[in-house]
């Protein structure tokens, strides 16, 4: 590259890759720090004027955030799934994307974590959670295992930071760097570990409220069917949402980072589980339906409520489920970039919509004879909090892309 | 919440529940140093050739 062209940041750019100029950069940070200035001061209004500033009320204790939780904990899936494919299955081309997946782990995770230190209202007492833990709440199991995980994920992004070429010129941190990979397969096991409890356990919370019976589920041991279906949900929508973002990174970096057959494997092996999960969620729903009908709760009385019809059933099953499934299981629709892309968007989408029917309105239907259905739209204040992290995660992943050596691929896809 | 703490009960929930908490951070810790350690160590003996990941 001619000097007098290159980026004035050039001493940090990873070397024989080509990044825009600094000026255009900085542009681009500052575009994202405009909303994320508007969610800022959301949380601060919700931190400093308590959570009487949002539309959640006794009837909806759980509301955006909670479903916006749960939905970017299961996209952040990817992280821990490729990791747990490229170390421990040991499928070995994953490793050019298994950096990426683990920064957007790491993007996902922290935004959860910053929603629910908004969503608890008193963030200096979140460490009651820890010290004085209800050892029988899988809350509690989902605060652990998140937590601890959230370190897995950093710890799994500290290399990537060590190998920044400024950084890595140190000794002690370019070897850290190296052992830290020596490490990965231990790190990426525990990472799976903790992920398969609270990916699970996040579903065990509305399995278990039996006073609710379009939530409550049977099953194995102390685990809710919900349980399980949760775990297979996340990780059969996690690698699809990998795929989505490192697509739109391409998008805006206008070339390609990752070897088509890359995407490949990751595309094929969410739609071969999202249709394993369709089936088991569709035997789910069938016995719900029935079992709900016995205690007197018929399956008309969960769709009565507007705007929860039964197009809520259909969408997520079926718009939301079977179509992505379908083309992610057919190479021929799975190998072309903008189908792959819609059934990538489609899959995400139905993963946020079974998390919102799980924990909005599952808990929103009135179950006695006095309750009455009282309808929940989030306000400004719950929506630019939630998307503050969007923004954040722009930065940080916009950052990352910059500064640190993320996409092997990249020189060999686009040589100088 | 320690064994020492108030609140804390010898049943088996507690025993695995926060057993399995500090089980994972140990191990995240001790991960760490055996890596800090060790790169700490490579560098004293100047030992090189780590670009091979």
């Amino acid at each position: 590259m001619d000097p007098a062209s290159a980026p004035f940041d050039s001493a940090l750019i990873p070397k024989g890759v080509k990044r825009c100029q600094l000026k255009w950069f900085l542009l681009w940070i500052a575009v994202l720090n405009g909303p994320l200035m508007v969610g800022t001061v959301a949380a601060l209004m919700c931190w400093g004027l308590a959570l009487n500033v949002t539309n959640l009320s006794n009837n909806y204790p759980f509301g955006l955030w909670i479903a916006a939780d749960l939905g970017i904990i299961a996209l952040g899936a990817g992280a821990f799934f490729t990791g747990f494919l490229r170390y421990i299955v040991k499928i070995d081309d994953l490793k050019h994307i298994v950096n990426y997946a683990v920064i957007i782990g790491v993007v996902c995770y922290a935004s959860a974590q910053g929603i629910l230190g908004i969503d608890i209202g008193q963030p200096l007492r979140g460490w009651f959670i820890f010290w004085h833990a209800n050892v029988h709440s899988m809350l509690t199991e989902v605060a652990f295992c998140i937590t601890c995980y959230f370190m897995v994920l950093c710890i799994e992004y500290l290399p990537l930071i060590l190998e920044n070429r400024q950084v890595y010129k140190l000794g002690f941190f370019h070897g850290m760097a190296h052992h830290l990979h020596e490490a990965m397969p231990t790190i990426a096991a525990i990472g799976v570990f903790l992920s398969f409890f609270h990916q699970g356990s996040l579903g065990g919370v509305p399995g278990v409220l039996y006073g609710r019976p379009f939530a409550y589920r049977e099953g194995f041991l102390v685990w809710p069917w919900t349980f399980f279906l949760f775990i297979l949900s996340a990780i059969a929508c996690g690698p699809c949402f990998t795929i989505l973002i490192t697509r739109i990174t391409e998008g805006f970096a206008r070339k390609r980072l990752v070897k088509r057959n890359v995407i490949d494997i990751l595309a094929k092996i969410s739609g071969r589980l999202l249709v394993l999960y369709l089936v088991l969620k569709t035997l789910d729903t069938v016995y719900w339906i029935a079992m709900a009908g016995k205690v007197g709760a018929p399956l008309s009385s969960f769709y009565a409520n507007q705007p929860y019809g039964y197009w809520v059933l259909i969408t997520e099953l079926g718009i939301l489920g079977v179509i992505p499934a379908i083309l992610l299981l057919i190479r021929k629709t799975r190998q072309n970039d903008n189908v792959l892309i819609l059934a990538c968007v489609l899959n995400c989408a139905g993963i946020f919509m079974n998390r919102w029917i799980m924990t909005v309105q599952s808990l929103a239907v009135p179950v006695m004879p006095f309750d009455r259905f009282i309808s929940y739209h989030p306000n400004w204040v719950e929506y630019a909090s939630t998307f503050l992290f969007v923004w954040a995660g722009a930065i940080v992943i916009s950052l990352s892309y910059r500064y640190l050596p993320i996409f092997s691929q990249e020189k060999e896809l686009n040589p100088l | 919440m320690f064994p020492f703490a108030f609140e804390w009960l010898n049943d088996p929930v507690h025993f695995v529940f926060m057993g399995s908490l500090y089980t994972v951070l140990i191990l995240l810790i001790i991960i760490l140093h055996y890596c800090g350690i060790r790169a700490f160590l490579d560098l004293i003996c100047k030992k090189e050739g780590h670009d091979n990941h």
